[in-house]
């Protein structure tokens, strides 16, 4: 990574807020690509992999994670105004992340919990996702990110067009790797009809049902979805907590857990 | 620098570590250290509090997401902390497939650490990416190395970050014999280039320098140890039940700052990860690892923590046979788990995350639901020893100019392969007094 900008080289950078860092980590997981990528593009801001830290403008930033203190509030702005294009990685970025599970509780309490001095503590009451901050140009599912994904959005932007990146449901991938469906076979409780494709379906292909990783498709039916958990025998606080992990607070699964843990018939 | 007595050194954003902090380094008037700092401004997420209400059978997937770099550890480690408290144990095959997917992750993640993040500093570089340009072959190996230890990670665990398959009790699906030796070709060839690798690394020049500290590793029976065990030792020949783990790490609050330091409460600071595990249990590396200690160079113990680098390498090699030979002696187990019952009780969970012990505790009702999470990382127990090594080699080395010396202390800090991400046990911090 050179320490000037080169011309006529696209210029990437990638910035971190509340999160794990397995979805920058997908860049870095691309060991086939990551040498030839760096050969055509600029990178001027990846701070996991590089003490190199240029100033802006970006052709593409790439942000993974959600907003969580007044701070980062605030960067975020910074960072799209220094970006052309500006692509958010994985459930925190888009939803929230698991983090998010602080809306259904109070922070103050959640600090005091883990904290001997809870007063030192700043952070915001709510998790969320970079959307609700700024606009976005691209929302990149899952959590973590798939790579062929990540490749595909990096490559659209570079060249100037859209990302090919489907919002159907992971029905489809099931039907398209010849998985066996885990729920009319086994009766496995699996969130795959409601839940966004990208990852491949790579739950029910190991014997388990989807968990909802990706966040809901474009197309959700919830309410069917809730219905079959209750035929399944599922409580409404289970019920209600598997809509509640990585994509908690994103709309469709968000009214999903309310309408569970608050349907009387549920509760029958 | 012009006022050696009001010298500051300050990195805003430690590049090339996981997660978000910076150094602070401030010299009093008499050019001594009068304190060195890592700050971790990772903003808290407060897992502990929200697995509060969950079911004990969330946890491993819950906890995954603490950190992205290592999520098998995480799994790992809270899979045996609820079998633990439900009275179960997790043996044979089942036991072998998940020290397996954990060798994976050593695989993936030592080879990223020194790589892409480490071995830029000894030979000068910005980062891995501009080091290829003079050194394409090395970084290639690296990657190919990271590469096979991924795909291993994705056949045992589904997908390399947040694997799926990992459950309490055991796994959601086994492999067939079929499928792992159908890997056993990859990891042969990822034995070859990770001795080159040793190699490679034992060749940079390394400061001198030697750690102060204890150091502490789990105990897993005659085996080096990776995915679990019931004691914890130290250097100085003491050691502890896991479920002891509380009454003998305490974690503490200082006045001018903000994180929380865990120390031993008999010893002080000290140290977990590649240099602990290695000095307390060289012995029971493989045949190939232990002759590539040698042949690096290294004697029983390695107590310089730039050398670190090369027990990393050395821990590769060490995985990589490890999981040759669990695929080699590999029988399907008949079910991918076994029932785990829940019960109420509390349950302690110990593994060997690539950057250090961590530790997982749960207290569970009767049905499952968790009433009470305890996290301790790595990097939280390493923290204070860090800064400590820190302040002695700034200490040693100002005479450096301001850029060289923070670059070492960068360097330094990478010595240790800080996780900031696990941020659970770490403040948001607040900056500079008057």
């Amino acid at each position: 990574m050179p320490s000037t900008a080169e011309a006529g080289r696209k210029r990437l950078a990638v910035f971190k807020f509340a999160s794990c860092d397995g979805c920058q980590l997908t860049l870095l997981d691309c060991e086939d690509e990551l040498l030839a990528l760096a050969d055509t593009i600029e990178i001027a801001h990846f701070t996991e992999a590089t003490r190199v830290s240029l100033p802006g403008p970006y052709d593409v930033a790439l942000v993974e994670g959600s907003i969580t203190t007044a701070e980062d509030a605030e960067r975020i702005k910074q960072v799209r105004a220094d970006s052309r294009f500006l692509v958010v990685l994985g459930a925190c970025a888009t939803a929230g992340g698991i983090q998010a599970l602080r809306d259904f509780g109070d922070v103050r309490e959640f600090a005091e919990a883990v904290y001997a001095r809870p007063d030192y503590i700043s952070t915001l009451e709510h998790s969320s996702p970079i959307a609700e901050h700024v606009p976005v140009d691209f929302e990149l599912r899952g959590c973590p990110i798939d790579r062929g994904q990540l490749l595909e959005v990096i490559t659209a932007y570079l060249a100037g067009r859209k990302p090919r990146i489907p919002d159907r449901s992971v029905c489809f991938e099931c039907k398209a790797r010849g998985t066996v469906c885990v729920t009319v076979a086994e009766g496995t409780p699996c969130l795959g009809p409601v839940t966004h494709a990208g990852c491949g379906a790579i739950c029910p292909a190991f014997g388990r049902g989807c968990y909802g990783c990706f966040g809901p498709s474009r197309d959700t039916n919830t309410e069917a979805m809730i219905r079959l958990l209750r035929t399944q025998g599922h409580s409404p606080e289970q019920i209600a907590r598997v809509f509640r992990t990585f994509n908690a607070t994103s709309p469709a699964f968000l009214a999903a857990s309310r309408a569970a843990a608050a349907d009387p018939e549920t509760r029958s | 620098m012009t006022h050696k007595h009001e010298r500051t050194l300050r990195v805003g954003s430690l590049a090339r570590v996981e997660g978000e902090g910076a150094m602070h380094v401030r010299f009093d008037r008499a050019g001594r250290v009068e304190r060195a700092r890592l700050e971790i401004y990772e903003p808290p997420r407060f897992f502990e509090a929200f697995l509060r209400g969950r079911d004990y059978a969330e946890a491993p997937d819950i906890t995954a997401r603490v950190c992205g770099i290592c999520p098998v550890a995480y799994q790992i480690s809270a899979c045996l902390a609820m079998e633990e408290a439900c009275g179960v144990t997790v043996g044979g095959q089942l036991a072998e497939l998940r020290r397996l997917l954990y060798c994976g992750e050593w695989i993936e993640s030592h080879a990223l650490h020194i790589h892409l993040l480490h071995a830029p500093d000894f030979l000068g570089y910005a980062d891995g990416i501009a080091m290829a340009r003079d050194h394409r072959a090395a970084v290639e190996r690296g990657l190919e190395i990271k590469k096979i230890g991924n795909a291993l990670m994705a056949l045992v665990g589904g997908r390399a970050i947040h694997p799926v398959n990992v459950r309490v009790g055991g796994f959601h699906r086994v492999p067939t014999r079929a499928e792992l030796r159908r890997f056993a070709p990859e990891l042969r060839r990822a034995l070859e280039l990770a001795l080159e690798a040793v190699i490679w690394v034992a060749g940079f020049d390394f400061p001198e320098a030697e750690i102060g500290h204890r150091l502490a590793a789990v105990v897993q029976g005659d085996r080096y140890p990776i995915d679990g065990g019931s004691q914890i030792v130290t250097d100085a020949g003491s050691g502890f039940g896991i479920e002891q783990f509380e009454d003998h790490v305490i974690e503490r609050q200082v006045p001018h700052s903000t994180a929380l330091y865990a120390e031993l409460a008999d010893g002080g600071t000290y140290l977990t990860g590649p240099l602990a595990r290695y000095s307390l249990h060289s012995a029971k590396l493989s045949r190939h690892a232990a002759a590539a200690a040698r042949a690096a160079g290294l004697g029983d113990q390695c107590r310089n923590p730039f050398q670190s680098i090369i027990v990393r390498a050395v821990e590769i090699v060490y995985a990589i046979e490890e999981a040759l030979r669990i695929i080699e002696e590999y029988e399907p187990p008949e079910r991918p788990w076994v029932p785990v019952a829940p019960r109420a009780g509390r349950g302690h969970g110990v593994t060997e995350a690539p950057r250090g012990l961590l530790y997982h505790r749960y207290d569970i009702d009767g049905d499952g639901t968790i009433r009470q999470a305890r996290i301790v990382p790595p990097t939280a127990q390493n923290q204070a020893a860090i800064e400590a090594e820190l302040s002695e080699l700034v200490q040693r080395r100002q005479e450096l100019a301001d850029a060289e010396l923070t670059a070492l202390c960068e360097q330094a800090i990478r010595n240790f392969d800080p996780c900031i991400s696990c941020s659970a046990h770490f403040l948001d911090l607040h900056l500079e007094r008057p």
